[in-house]
């Protein structure tokens, strides 16, 4: 397996409550790994913890290593926002932010001055659009205010907008369970499409979701990480009693 | 790359300094003036301050204190306090338990807004008016009235506030037992919230015994301890003021320790009020 | 045959007697309280049309244009200018939110963005005590530490190097003045403007603050780029409140300000607020004819001034904050 990212010891606690308990493995590269499990069980922790959006949190304490690429993002060293240019998310509510369909997906492109404003954004902004599977829909109203799309719509426009900066990798945190069943659909094709080119790691809670999309899964439970591996061989084929019971539903 | 980020970074770093230098003088000015006003108090103080008027030859430089202003701030703060609240206190309860014209409701908080932003020189004024409208003269009764007029729209916005955050289940719950609005009110709400009507009341006391303003008018000012609603009476804020600008450094000095006993009551209330929000907090159910 | 009856006591009889008495008091109070819920808005509006029936002497003698304007105030010879008075006012407001509003607002966005709990929960505290000090407690302060600071420390540097910049050069300057009472009212009003402020920031939704940290922002990128643009509305209307806060302030003013009726011109000159006007004076209000309808124009200006301000500001925070009033 290429990996792209490796996950050593990663343990957290939000002030005395243990949420992930040494937590080892490993995530393939340009694949849809899915982190499942019932709710709980700590696969948003685990996902935030890719990113280092833990910090956010108080009372968080984080020990171990996350490496990407090799690095360890948790270094002392290390900026964390080049972290977060490198690894996106696709959060469960979409926001947009506050300002026109262009400006929020030139939003990153700006902040970290990567293309010029002119001709070369513009192609750049329609360009993370089309990734998104948006472009045909709102080409004619670029500058209107973002709130008025539909749900479905911003949460393609949140994934335009996290594509934009060229991350390595990109999580979604259940993306698609705010949405109706349409716009679910269509993120999940996007999803489907993007991997030949992104590392992308999802967390659902909807079993079905993660039998269509998973090429890697990761199973958890109560905050440890019960088995992983390709999704046919963890599907069909479960190691642990657990996942087993998981699959079958009874929790 | 690496130019890039540097330059958000320095931005940020600068801000953030500039952040935890506005934090530093916010906490520090507080600091500043507690320590100004117990330096400069402290060494005026003395048993005799709290325990004597200022006949004689007080204003003078001669012995004697301000047991006058201290009695009847206390007297007019807390008659105002009362009264503030037997108004209050069912004005929020029919707020949030008969209320049921939903427009009336608005009116009656605007009305509490518009009351609340009042300056009290103005209440001052108006209580002047008043007074003088019913030939009234300067007195303890017209103080305690106008900071009755100042406290009532603090204290019942307190207590709107509070009563509000009642969780409506445990209201709907006493209701669906059969119980009428006034017994929610009075038995459920009311026990309910009494730590934060004690806070809210404490609050508004803690405002009316410093005010200055309303009672220049209205309360007049006296030596004497207060025996009667219908005479002047003296209060501290105005026992600082008159004294500061007398021509005798030992009076300014006076006025100095006046501010210090002023300032202990209203931390004193403050601090209170806040302790008991905390208990309050850990009592309430959610 | 008849179903039997339910076994429940006294179900059946409507008019139990503590029934009747109960919902009678229900009523009864329910009619009370309405009553009392009266009070407000008749005080309200009493005190309004008071001030204006006092102030009408004058009002109807006087062009309202001339009042507000005029710029001599004589009242023995029957010239009410209020004009040095309002200048006052503004000038002392206006200085006192500059010096104000940009730490309270670093403060706001650092205890919002930035600051731990341990921070957080030590600086409610500390603004309640700010905001808890009298206002002739923050006048002694001011007298004592304010007033002497400026007259000998500054306005001798000033004389020195910048003696003739204009808003600052002044003839004659003590300690007293626009500065000093400009300084006094800047911390008064701090702690009210961080509350407002602060609960501006803390209403905007974690979500939005995601979405902007994900694509590897700064958290101060975050506060400019992706939460100022949205709730501006809300920190004017904030600054507007604390200068509504501001504008009714008396004592503390009153005892550094100077009071000398004049139009200021420089921050160092001292400047006669309204309110300083209406406690200075009123002993003498009766003294001199339209004097006493003078001093409730005064508080009529004020309350008037002080209205728009509260309910222009009320309306946007309001929606700011989805809450129905402030």
């Amino acid at each position: 397996m290429d990996t792209h990212i490796k996950i050593r010891n990663l343990s957290v606690r939000y002030a005395e409550r243990v949420v992930l308990d040494n937590i080892n493995l490993e995530i393939p590269r340009q694949q849809i790994t899915v982190i499942m499990g019932p709710s709980g069980c700590g696969k948003t922790t685990l996902l935030k913890g890719i990113n280092r959006f833990l910090e956010l949190v108080d009372d968080a304490h984080v020990s171990g290593q996350v490496l990407i690429d090799g690095q360890d993002i948790y270094d002392p060293g290390v900026d964390v926002t080049e972290i977060r240019k490198n690894v996106g998310l696709l959060a469960q509510r979409p926001y947009s932010l506050p300002m026109s369909i262009y400006d929020n997906v030139a939003y990153g492109m700006r902040i970290h001055q990567m293309y010029r404003n002119g001709p070369e954004m513009d192609e750049k902004v329609q360009h993370y659009l089309e990734e998104a599977g948006l472009w045909e829909e709102v080409k004619d109203r670029l500058h209107k205010p973002a709130v008025a799309l539909s749900i479905g719509q911003q949460q393609r426009l949140c994934l335009a907008r996290g594509l934009a900066v060229n991350p390595a990798v990109l999580l979604g945190d259940e993306p698609t369970s705010a949405l109706d069943p349409i716009s679910a659909q269509h993120i999940e094709q996007r999803l489907i499409a993007l991997k030949q080119e992104y590392t992308i790691v999802l967390v659902t809670h909807i079993l079905r979701q993660a039998k269509r999309l998973a090429d890697y899964v990761i199973f958890m439970y109560l905050g440890e990480m019960v088995e992983c591996g390709p999704a046919q061989q963890v599907f069909e084929r479960p190691q642990q009693e657990r996942t087993r019971a998981y699959l079958a539903g009874q929790f | 790359m690496k130019k890039r980020w540097a330059r958000r970074h320095i931005i940020e770093a600068i801000f953030k300094a500039l952040m935890v230098i506005s934090f530093a003088l916010v906490a520090g000015s507080l600091a500043l003036i507690l320590w100004t006003i117990l330096s400069k108090g402290l060494p005026a103080m003395n048993w005799a301050m709290i325990t004597q008027t200022s006949s004689g030859g007080y204003y003078l430089g001669k012995t004697g204190g301000i047991l006058n202003a201290i009695l009847g701030s206390l007297y007019m703060a807390g008659g105002g306090t009362v009264l503030a609240l037997i108004l209050g206190l069912p004005i929020a309860l029919y707020l949030e338990t008969y209320l049921d014209n939903l427009a009336w409701g608005r009116y009656v908080r605007l009305a509490l807004d518009v009351l609340w932003g009042i300056p009290s020189i103005v209440y001052g004024a108006f209580g002047f008016l008043v007074m003088l409208a019913l030939g009234m003269r300067a007195s303890m009764l017209g103080g305690i009235i106008v900071l009755t007029l100042l406290e009532l729209p603090i204290l019942t916005r307190a207590m709107d506030e509070i009563i509000r955050m009642m969780p409506d289940e445990l209201e709907q719950a006493a209701l669906a037992l059969g119980s009428t609005r006034l017994e929610v009110a009075l038995r459920v709400v009311t026990r309910q919230m009494l730590p934060g009507i004690v806070t809210a009341v404490l609050l508004a006391f803690g405002r009316g015994i410093g005010d200055a303003a309303s009672v220049l008018f209205t309360a007049g000012y006296t030596d004497r301890i207060p025996t009667s609603l219908l005479q002047p009476v003296a209060s501290l804020p105005l026992a600082v003021y008159f004294q500061l600008s007398m021509p005798y450094p030992e009076v300014q000095k006076r006025a100095y320790a006046a501010a210090l006993i002023l300032t202990l009551i209203v931390l004193a209330v403050s601090l209170g009020s806040r302790w008991l929000a905390g208990r309050f907090n850990k009592n309430v159910i959610r | 045959m008849s179903p039997p009856k339910p076994n429940h006591p006294g179900e059946g009889r409507e008019n139990r007697p503590s029934l009747i008495s109960r919902r009678r008091s229900d009523q009864l109070a329910g009619r009370l309280f309405f009553v009392f819920s009266v009070i407000p808005v008749a005080l309200a509006i009493l005190i309004l049309g008071l001030l204006i029936y006092k102030s009408w002497p004058l009002l109807k003698t006087h062009f309202l244009w001339q009042l507000l304007f005029g710029q001599v105030w004589k009242p023995e010879d029957g010239l009410f200018g209020f004009w040095p008075f309002i200048a006052g006012t503004f000038w002392v407001t206006l200085a006192a939110l500059v010096l104000a509003v940009p730490p309270s607002l670093l403060t706001a966005i650092y205890l919002s963005e930035y600051a731990g709990r341990t921070l957080r929960t030590f600086m409610k505290p500390l603004l309640d005590l700010l905001a808890a000090i009298p206002s002739v407690v923050y006048g002694v302060w001011g007298t004592i530490a304010i007033v002497p600071l400026i007259q000998n420390a500054l306005i001798p540097f000033i004389n020195r190097h910048f003696w003739n910049i204009p808003l600052i050069s002044s003839q004659n300057p003590t300690g007293y003045g626009i500065l000093a009472g400009a300084i006094v009212l800047a911390i008064m009003i701090v702690p009210f403007i961080i509350a407002v402020l602060y609960e501006i920031l803390e209403n905007v939704p974690k979500g939005l603050k995601e979405a902007s940290l994900a694509v590897g922002t700064t958290k101060l990128q975050t506060v400019r780029w992706a939460i100022l643009p949205g709730v501006l509305p809300g920190l004017v209307a904030g600054v507007v409140l604390g200068a509504s806060r501001a504008l009714g302030e008396t004592m503390a003013v009153m005892m550094v300000v100077g009071n000398v009726i004049q139009v200021p011109h420089s921050i160092l000159d001292a400047a006669y607020p309204l309110p300083a006007l209406i406690a200075n004076n009123y002993g003498e209000m009766m003294s001199i004819p339209l004097y006493d309808s003078a001093l409730m124009t005064a508080a009529l200006i004020l309350m008037i001034f002080i209205l728009m301000f509260n309910i222009a500001s009320a309306l946007v925070l309001q929606r700011v904050l989805g809450r129905k009033w402030v």
